[in-house]
């Protein structure tokens, strides 16, 4: 993937404006469980909706699964800005998402010598 | 907003989920350093935009109200496998207000508190944060050259840390080391997620 040297606002907006003001100055994101880990995927395989670009430029990248946390740090923008519009997008049906495993519900065994595992095959 | 019918394209599923291990210590003391020395991508950043002071934080001297404050940390990636993804976040050693950032340390693993010999004391915020929170951690000595050497045990006793504490030596910038210490951290939760799950002496009928 390119996204990353991608420019996607308006050259004399600066780069911060634009995203802003998509997210209309909302900062309580209206899905309130998405977290930094929290993961997101774009629903559908095509790019191809009639959102604004700020939207449209998530959507493309989230084709593979991603952290909020690693949006954030794609689009250089505050986690806060980016819930905004993950929760927009969320809402319309177009991201779909996965909350960590929370300690008291998953088997914490488990998880922790998986984490091993992985850790040990580095 | 109107969007194109769906039906002609295929769908996404979601079948992973991703945990956090937080690396934490003062400022320099090589946070960034391990977080890059593991990670699969180059360590990342993010920000959030913290707008309210949290109560019972006292070392907030010099700000006079509850201003935004931007608050940055580095994280990595490591795939443990097509389920599960591991996010290594290096929290901010300079400024203090990532203390008041609850999803921080929500829900993590574990961490591990890097302490650099020459200035232990620049540790002692995150211990006592983590000890608070009841989140589970270790320390990682950082072997700064030149940095006066310590026995471990030593380091404990100036954190005035518990003995059960695992308490390692490190240097991260070898790809090694710090994954013995996050294989350290790993032993150690496992280690008290058993005890957990086991009835201790104690709370058995005695006889
Ligand atoms: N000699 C030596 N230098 C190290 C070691 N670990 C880190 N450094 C260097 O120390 C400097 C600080 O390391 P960072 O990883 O940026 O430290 P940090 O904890 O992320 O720093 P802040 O985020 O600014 O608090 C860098 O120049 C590293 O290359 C080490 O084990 N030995
Ligand atoms: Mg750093």
């Amino acid at each position: 993937m390119k996204l990353e040297n991608e420019f996607w606002f308006d050259e004399d907006a600066g780069p911060l404006v634009r995203p802003y003001a998509v997210a209309r100055g909302r900062t309580r994101p209206t899905r309130h469980n998405l977290e930094m880990t929290t993961l997101v995927v774009a629903a559908r395989t095509d790019g191809d909706v009639n959102v604004d670009r700020e939207y449209a430029h998530i959507l493309r990248m989230c084709q593979r699964p991603l952290s909020i946390a690693e949006v954030s740090a794609t689009l250089n923008l505050p986690l806060v800005v980016v819930k905004v519009l993950l929760s927009d997008l969320i809402d319309w049906g177009l991201i779909i998402f996965r909350s960590p495993p929370r300690t008291s519900e998953v088997p914490q065994m488990e998880l922790l010598q998986a984490v091993l595992d992985g850790i040990r095959k580095l | 907003m109107a969007f194109v019918s769906s039906e002609t394209s295929a769908t996404h599923a979601l079948s992973a989920s991703a945990v956090k291990i937080l690396i934490a210590g003062g400022f320099g003391v090589g946070k960034t350093t391990m977080v890059g020395s593991v990670s699969e991508i180059r360590p990342l950043r993010t920000e959030e935009m913290l707008t309210e002071l949290s109560s019972g934080v006292d070392d907030l001297s010099g700000v006079e109200d509850k201003t935004t404050t931007t608050v940055a940390l580095d994280f990595g990636r490591i795939t443990i496998n097509p389920e599960l993804i591991l996010y290594l976040f290096g929290t901010p050693g300079q400024q203090r207000f990532w203390f008041m950032w609850d999803e921080l340390a929500y829900e993590a693993l574990g961490a591990v508190v890097l302490a650099d010999t020459r200035r232990l004391e620049s540790c002692f915020a995150a211990v006592d944060f983590f000890e608070r929170r009841k989140i589970p951690f270790v320390v990682a000595v950082n072997c700064f050259d030149n940095a006066p050497l310590y026995e471990v045990q030593e380091v404990r006793e100036a954190l005035s840390i518990d003995n059960a504490i695992p308490t390692v030596l490190c240097d991260v910038r070898k790809r090694n080391s710090s994954k013995q210490v996050l294989v350290t951290l790993l032993e150690y939760l496992i280690g008290l997620a058993k005890s957990a799950t086991t009835p201790t002496e104690a709370s058995s009928p005695v006889q």
